[in-house]
């Protein structure tokens, strides 16, 4: 099947059919293998079993950003080619990106009060993670809210590019200012600093969580394109009901 | 496995995380099926779309 195939919404949702299976199990096995990795790898010698904790976050918080980089990519979709199945991606990964960004906020929240001694600072990196969690939840209200989903679309989309000049902000965050947050320790120049024993399983994790994104936003894309059909379905009706 | 004196906060990251994916994937297989369900019941009452009129 040709890749401009799927653009197509009916191809798209026989290919969905087709690989979601595959996909949620795969997504088990890895978090089997990842969460038994996880389990058993030794503590920190500075943050104990507290170590346990970045398993959760850090995977979440790549994902929360990687979402709102899908959703980048789909309001360009939207607004440059105006095309429907671009519209679904968007709306379908939004609650999904705000969900694994509320996990990275509370589990950091949960990690920061015995490492740090509190649960909250206002520092670079974490003030501009809740504001993507912000954001999130107003292209969430503007998904849900809008009367006519059309504008509630575009409206979102523009909303999706100017919020993406956070993502930046929240990776250099922890350069550009003096922060509580320690400094990136695994996607940096001169490569990781964490010893393999740990790095293994939270790389694991981490695709985990990632097939997990997909295999959520592929279902919520499929729900998506069949709401589409019952509004489309609906409307037709009310257009036949004599007046 | 011992998780040391700050097994309340590893534990609590832990269940909330399983809580708000389980919260997901409940609200992806709900919707599913509603839509399936609204979808046959339109379709039970020969409501069809334009597509698959002038397709058919």
């Amino acid at each position: 099947m040709p890749v401009i195939d799927l653009a197509n919404p009916t191809r798209f949702l026989t290919l969905v059919n087709r690989v979601l299976p595959w996909l949620a199990l795969a997504t088990l096995v890895l978090f089997a293998i990842g969460l038994y990795r996880a389990m058993g790898a030794p503590d920190d010698y500075q943050q104990g079993a507290t170590v346990k904790i970045m398993f959760l976050h850090v995977p979440a918080a790549w994902l929360g950003m990687m979402g709102w980089g899908i959703m980048g990519l789909a309001a360009l979709g939207t607004l440059v080619w105006r095309h429907p199945l671009a519209d679904v991606a968007g709306k379908a990964a939004a609650p999904i990106g705000a969900a694994f960004t509320f996990i990275c906020l509370i589990t950091g929240s949960l990690w920061g009060r015995p490492t740090w001694g509190t649960y909250w600072v206002w520092d670079a990196r974490l003030t501009s993670v809740l504001v993507l969690f912000l954001l999130y939840l107003g292209v969430l209200a503007l998904y849900w809210t809008a009367e006519d989903p059309g504008r509630g679309s575009r409206a979102a989309a523009v909303l999706t590019l100017v919020g993406a000049v956070n993502l930046p902000i929240i990776k250099f965050s922890v350069d550009w200012w003096n922060t509580l947050h320690q400094p990136s320790s695994i996607l940096r120049m001169g490569g990781s600093a964490i010893d393999p024993s740990i790095l293994t399983p939270l790389l694991i994790m981490a695709a985990a969580f990632t097939l997990l994104f997909f295999t959520l936003h592929l279902a919520a894309m499929r729900n998506e394109i069949l709401r589409r059909r019952v509004r489309a379905m609906r409307l037709m009706q009310a257009q036949e009901v004599p007046a | 496995m011992n998780l040391g004196p700050h097994a309340d906060f590893i534990v609590a990251a832990y269940a909330l995380t399983v809580f708000v994916i389980a919260a997901l994937i409940a609200w992806v297989v709900l919707d599913h099926s509603a839509q399936r369900r609204i979808l046959g019941d339109l379709e039970e009452r020969g409501v069809t779309r334009r597509s698959q009129r002038s397709g058919s």
